[in-house]
């Protein structure tokens, strides 16, 4: 697998990264709407809030949608959006996984994966 | 206030190049003004207003304008990918129709394939994009977020890998008679289904082209258009929408289409049955399908078999699209796709197309883009067009 480009982290969601560092995928919940969002920012999407609490997440969810991309000649990889228990989808990569079997529904969990500066980044492998 | 028959699409022109390594961008931007100029067969001092978008990257309406060494009194740069010409028409009608303006001048120019420019590999989109740190680990890239559209097409309405290749065919069907298409080989479905998996459902033959190249309208007042000589096609209604992720509540099975085109379709006061062209963007296969859906020619998940069988294809099929080769065979200069859409329904409506492919008495065309990337975030546009 070719070297995973690290996010560029700010201000804005430092807290949130941090948190994958020390093994912890959160999402972010508003406590003055109550929905959860994604993907991480200052003020909720929905009612515009500043009250925003990043909220441990299962860590587990069903894949939405998936694509096997190609990269170079020989490598490949799954770029997917998978629905957490907590109802956001977000953006990912399918790893650990024969991506001959990927399904849309098909149960996965959370991976974090060191990307190239070392910053973890919530990836997922089937369940 | 309504934009039907406030404004009319007066010049249009599209360079034949697909291949520019030896030219600047602002200087095809100026190529493709002058085309346009000379098609509607206007002076440069005719032109009062400016509108171009984020192909002139980096550069700001002061640099384009002070080049062109336009005199405007009215300027729009608004940026949505591919679409934003389509945008950029419904504007500049507004414009118009508010007296700002008397003659807008549109440009768009790109040189992606002399840049080397994939939509295969991650494109960089700043540290500054709030998405870019949800996105870039990720290796997402054009194709892949169109292509995890196209699965989700398939799961859940069952349309199949023959049906998407039947777009490509179509146009490859009208390419032929383009001279200055870069794909003018007809292909079957079986030659696309063979050509090799980019990122899964989608094939190579399933994308569009990257060429160089560029296009540019002039929109004028209805006095204007009635004192040239050219053929007249009046902007009956406009619709533009931005779709994205909601906030995490993803829906990759509606495209902003669903939005900008029945308030086009209202303010023109036609319906989808009525079209005689359809001007369709088609950055990927399954870009057609959804917009065809969104936009009322099917109902939604019938895209698949709307578009097989040829019926896309200008003759043979209930609604011809892209008789130009469109982005799949012909040009997608500056990997934008609106100007183009734009160019070959006034084409169209002027009689102008290739006899081959020319639709009979088509006096109602319609145009609809599709900007940025259907899998994340992307602008739509439509236009309808009459001649008159």
């Amino acid at each position: 697998m070719s070297k995973i480009a690290s996010p560029a982290v700010t201000a804005e969601t430092a807290q949130f990264w941090s948190r994958v560092n020390d093994g912890q995928l959160t999402v972010p919940q508003c406590k003055s709407c109550g929905k959860f969002h994604w993907y991480p920012r200052a003020n909720c999407p929905f009612c515009t809030s500043d009250s925003i609490e990043l909220k441990p997440a299962k860590g587990t969810g069903t894949i939405y949608t998936y694509s096997v991309s190609r990269r170079g000649k020989n490598d490949s990889y799954v770029i997917a959006y998978v629905t957490l228990d907590e109802g956001v989808t977000v953006m990912t990569n399918i790893v650990n996984a024969d991506a001959a079997k990927l399904a849309i529904g098909q149960k996965v969990r959370v991976a974090l994966v060191e990307s190239e500066n070392g910053q973890r980044v919530p990836m997922f492998e089937p369940a | 206030m309504t934009i039907k028959n406030r404004a009319f699409i007066v010049g249009a022109y599209e360079h034949p190049t697909r291949h520019a390594p030896d030219k600047s961008l602002v200087q095809l931007h100026a190529e493709v003004a002058i085309g346009a100029l000379a098609d509607a067969g206007l002076n440069k001092n005719d032109i009062d207003a400016y509108y171009f978008a984020g192909d002139a990257s980096g550069l700001s309406s002061m640099s384009m304008v002070d080049y062109l060494n336009l005199k405007v009194r009215h300027i729009d740069s608004t940026e949505a990918g591919g679409t934003s010409y389509l945008m950029h028409v419904g504007h500049a009608a507004q414009a118009i129709a508010a007296g700002k303006c008397n003659a807008a001048l549109i440009t768009l120019a790109g040189r992606p394939r002399s840049e080397g420019s994939s939509g295969a590999v991650p494109r960089a989109t700043g540290d500054a994009s709030p998405e870019a740190q949800w996105e870039v680990p990720f290796s997402a890239t054009t194709v892949n977020l169109y292509a995890m559209c196209a699965q989700r097409h398939m799961y859940e309405y069952g349309t199949t890998p023959e049906q998407l290749a039947w777009v490509k065919v179509a146009a490859s069907h009208h390419a032929k008679y383009n001279p200055h298409a870069m794909l003018k080989n007809v292909v079957t479905v079986d030659e696309v289904l063979g050509s090799p998996m980019v990122s899964s459902p989608l094939h190579r033959l399933d994308c569009c082209v990257v060429s160089d190249g560029g296009g540019a309208l002039i929109v004028a007042k209805p006095e204007i258009a009635a004192a040239l000589k050219r053929p007249k096609v009046a902007v009956l209604g406009a619709g533009e929408a931005i779709k994205g992720q909601s906030g995490g509540e993803i829906d990759l099975m509606t495209s902003g289409a669903a939005v900008a085109g029945p308030a086009a379709f209202a303010e023109a006061g036609v319906k989808p049955a009525d079209i005689k062209y359809a001007s369709i963007y088609d950055s990927f296969t399954i870009t057609v399908v959804m917009q065809l859906e969104d936009l009322g020619f099917c109902k939604k998940g019938e895209g698949g078999k709307f578009v097989a069988d040829g019926n896309l294809i200008s003759g043979t099929g209930k609604l011809p699209f892209n008789t130009d080769g469109g982005g799949l065979c012909s040009n997608h200069p500056s990997n934008r796709g609106g100007m183009t859409k734009i160019i070959e329904a006034v084409r169209q409506l002027r009689g102008e197309a290739h006899p081959a492919v020319q639709v009979k008495n088509c006096n109602l065309a319609l145009a609809q883009g599709t900007g940025g990337r259907l899998g994340s975030r992307h602008g739509s546009a439509t236009l309808i067009m009459e001649r008159q």
